[in-house]
């Protein structure tokens, strides 16, 4: 079985659209998207609604902290992230907040758990940046692989009972091995907004035969999309960003 | 624990014929009329509660041989779950193993020349495929008839994948007899600690002697950081200087002053003539005094082993070739080679140029140094030769000079860019004429067969019709 995980997309129309061309062209058999659809962009109503007609279609997606801080009228955020939501919030319409409303915090299928953040109290939104916090999330599941986000880094933890778990860093393009030995913890990068680096969107493409998983890199019209976020008076920070994948 | 006897099958795989197994496996003699060639199955030993890194090892093993390929590795067959019955199946490789040789050792230069060649040619294709394989000994290497072939992957490296072994255990992996100081040291990726192992292979089969013997503690594997063996020479003195000094370089404790590439200690095992002796037996401060002054200085042991020359080799290639044509004296277009080929160097710190004229022959099998004249076309070449790189200001350890006597100019360079394992030719091309498209040229034919990068040089058009105007 082959699956296309998408994370963070931020309201970024260029790089869904891109990531969403090449998922095509792979055709798996499952398309989760992992949360944040909105936040940061400029096109979060394209992006809601594209998201509502794959999960239409057959797709998994489940919710981001910037979805329900955009459903709720959360501001308990970073400066940027706080007036991206406000602006989001004003373009955003009822059918939109009732879409990022029923979201689930996380879905679990076979041995599979797909959660935005981390699975240790997964409402906190905690960051998985070390392997402290990577054993800790893996000890709040017993799924064999456990799928997150919110970091925008991509990450793979090995995990042997008993021991620490091993961090690697998947390199771009390049199946990392899935070990029938271990579970695994694995931090998908962005869509929309990467940070670590390469401004290409990234997203994870898991094949369970072959148990290898491959951070794919798309290369998208990052101009635009900064030009878009310039135009539309959000934080010029959010624009600049892309163009260095920070 | 499963017990495994002659005619049991495992997936398809009849087991046939019980093999000599070391403590981490069993390995059999196996038949499946799916696979085309002779198979053999390792079965790893993993008991319940037993020792975790025999699973490590094999799941590293497994990982990695299933991504090697060519004439130098075992070709994988197919790999058991863990979950049921872990094996893996791969290519029974026939040939001798080098533990006999080693056991029969010292065996003559010219003999350790050509094993080391054979070996130096294995591991250059491995780290090409971005695998260091960190257990490099005689019980581990083959010599088959089609070359060195490596086998057991437990304990190797693969730089794009997870270091799941390493990262598992803080002692140090390999064995004591041949393991890098860098390796003892804890790091596990430097291609150069293969090529320290070969070095100590080569040692022992040159004097007969393990350098370091085989310490059984920390403690005591550590000691090379800090005294070096007895050189070669010192045990033997039929040894030749130059088979010590490619010994002695491959054993640099400073990573800085080893060999950074396997395609080097090749090319100096296959042409001694020219590798420098200069240094004699004491080419660095590990070998004497700086032995003695490093006791009294405290000094940090990462500094001692330098740092890995990892990115070099993504900078560019490690050995060029420069073919220049000196017929007719060095004209523009040897000049405009010279340029090109500097370019090409100046990609890495650490590349190294083998400058190769031919001299043709007209007739195959007569050589034109056999007579007096014939040495004395042959010597003035190679001053030429010389002559047409003294503005390169290489250091004479980074530049080689061939003067290939044969009938066709470019199956000779091809010839030694294929055996010296060269990773780009620079070669220059003269303006067509009508013989020359009647024959084809050097350089098409060059371009058309070389198994690696070619830069082909020409001098533009205007340039080289002037030049020929008289």
């Amino acid at each position: 079985m082959r699956i296309a995980i998408l994370s963070d997309i931020h309201a970024n129309r260029e790089a869904f659209d891109a990531v969403l061309g090449v998922v095509r062209k792979q055709a798996p058999d499952q398309l989760v998207l992992l949360g944040d659809l909105v936040g940061y962009g400029p096109d979060p109503v394209y992006v809601v609604e594209k998201a509502a007609d794959l999960v239409e279609g057959g797709a998994f997606c489940i919710k981001g902290n910037h979805d329900e801080a955009a459903a709720l009228g959360r501001t308990d955020m970073t400066e940027n992230a706080r007036v991206a939501i406000e602006w989001t919030r004003e373009r955003l319409a009822r059918e939109h907040f009732d879409f990022l409303a029923q979201l689930p915090l996380s879905l679990r299928s076979e041995d599979r758990l797909y959660v935005h953040a981390s699975a240790e109290r997964q409402e906190k939104w905690l960051y998985i940046r070390d392997v402290d916090a990577a054993e800790r999330c893996l000890s709040a599941s017993d799924a064999r692989f456990i799928f997150c986000g919110h970091t925008h880094i991509p990450a793979i933890y090995y995990a042997l009972s008993g021991r620490r778990p091993v961090h690697f860093r998947p390199l771009d393009n390049v199946a990392a091995p899935l070990s029938e030995l271990r579970r695994h913890l694995v931090v998908v990068g962005a869509v929309g907004q990467p940070r670590d680096g390469n401004p290409s969107a990234c997203f994870a493409l898991l094949d369970t035969e072959r148990r290898e998983v491959t951070m794919v890199r798309v290369p998208y019209d990052h101009e635009e999309t900064a030009r878009k976020i310039q135009a539309s008076g959000l934080p010029g920070w959010l624009g600049m960003r892309l163009k260095i994948g920070r | 624990m499963q017990k495994f006897e002659a005619g049991a099958s495992i997936d398809g795989f009849e087991l046939v014929e019980r093999l000599q197994s070391g403590g981490m496996a069993t390995l059999w003699r196996a038949r499946n009329p799916k696979f085309d060639f002779p198979l053999l199955l390792k079965i790893p030993f993993l008991d319940p509660g037993g020792d975790v890194s025999v699973i490590l090892g094999f799941e590293a093993e497994e990982l990695i041989l299933k991504r090697l390929s060519g004439p130098h590795v075992p070709r994988f067959a197919a790999s058991g779950s863990l979950a049921k019955v872990p094996y893996i199946a791969m290519e029974f490789v026939a040939g001798v193993g080098l533990a006999e040789l080693t056991n029969g050792a010292p065996q003559p230069p010219d003999e350790v020349a050509r094993i080391g060649a054979e070996i130096a040619k294995a591991l250059a294709a491995l780290h090409r495929q971005k695998v260091v394989h960190l257990d490099l000994k005689p019980e581990n290497i083959i010599l088959a008839e089609r070359g060195a072939v490596l086998l057991d992957f437990g304990l190797a490296r693969h730089a794009e994948l997870p270091d799941l072994l390493g990262e598992e255990s803080s002692v140090p992996m390999g064995t004591a007899a041949y393991m890098s100081p860098e390796q003892v040291l804890g790091e596990r990726s430097d291609p150069a600690s293969d090529i320290f192992a070969l070095g100590c292979i080569l040692y022992q089969l040159a004097t007969g002697e393990e350098p370091f013997g085989r310490p059984a503690t920390f403690a005591g594997m550590k000691r090379r950081l800090y005294h070096a063996p007895k050189p070669p020479r010192d045990i033997d003195k039929a040894i030749p200087r130059w088979l010590e000094a490619v010994i002695v370089r491959c054993m640099e404790v400073d990573r800085s002053r080893r060999y950074g590439e396997a395609a080097h200690v090749l090319s100096d095992l296959r042409n001694p003539d020219q590798v420098v002796v200069a240094r004699k037996s004491t080419p660095s401060n590990e070998w004497g005094w700086g032995a003695i002054r490093n006791l009294f200085r405290r000094t940090d042991e990462k500094s001692l082993v330098g740092k890995a020359a990892n990115s070099a080799a993504r900078a560019g290639p490690p050995i060029v070739l420069a073919a220049v044509d000196l017929a007719s004296g060095s004209d523009a277009l040897a000049g405009e080679v010279r340029n090109e080929t500097a370019r090409v160097l100046a990609a890495r710190q650490d590349s190294w140029l083998a400058c190769v004229t031919v001299l043709k022959t007209e007739i195959v099998g007569t050589t034109p140094d056999v007579d007096e004249s014939g040495r004395l076309v042959y010597l003035q070449r190679l001053v030429a030769l010389k002559d047409w790189a003294r503005p390169l200001h290489l250091p004479e350890d980074r530049i080689s000079y061939h003067v290939l006597e044969a009938v066709s100019p470019a199956d000779a360079i091809l010839n030694y860019a294929e055996h010296n394992d060269v990773g780009h030719i620079v070669v220059g091309a003269r303006s067509s004429s009508a013989i020359r498209r009647h024959l084809g040229s050097v350089s098409t034919k060059v371009v058309a067969r070389a198994l690696c990068s070619v830069s082909v040089v020409r001098l533009k058009a205007v340039e080289e019709e002037s030049r020929l105007r008289p």
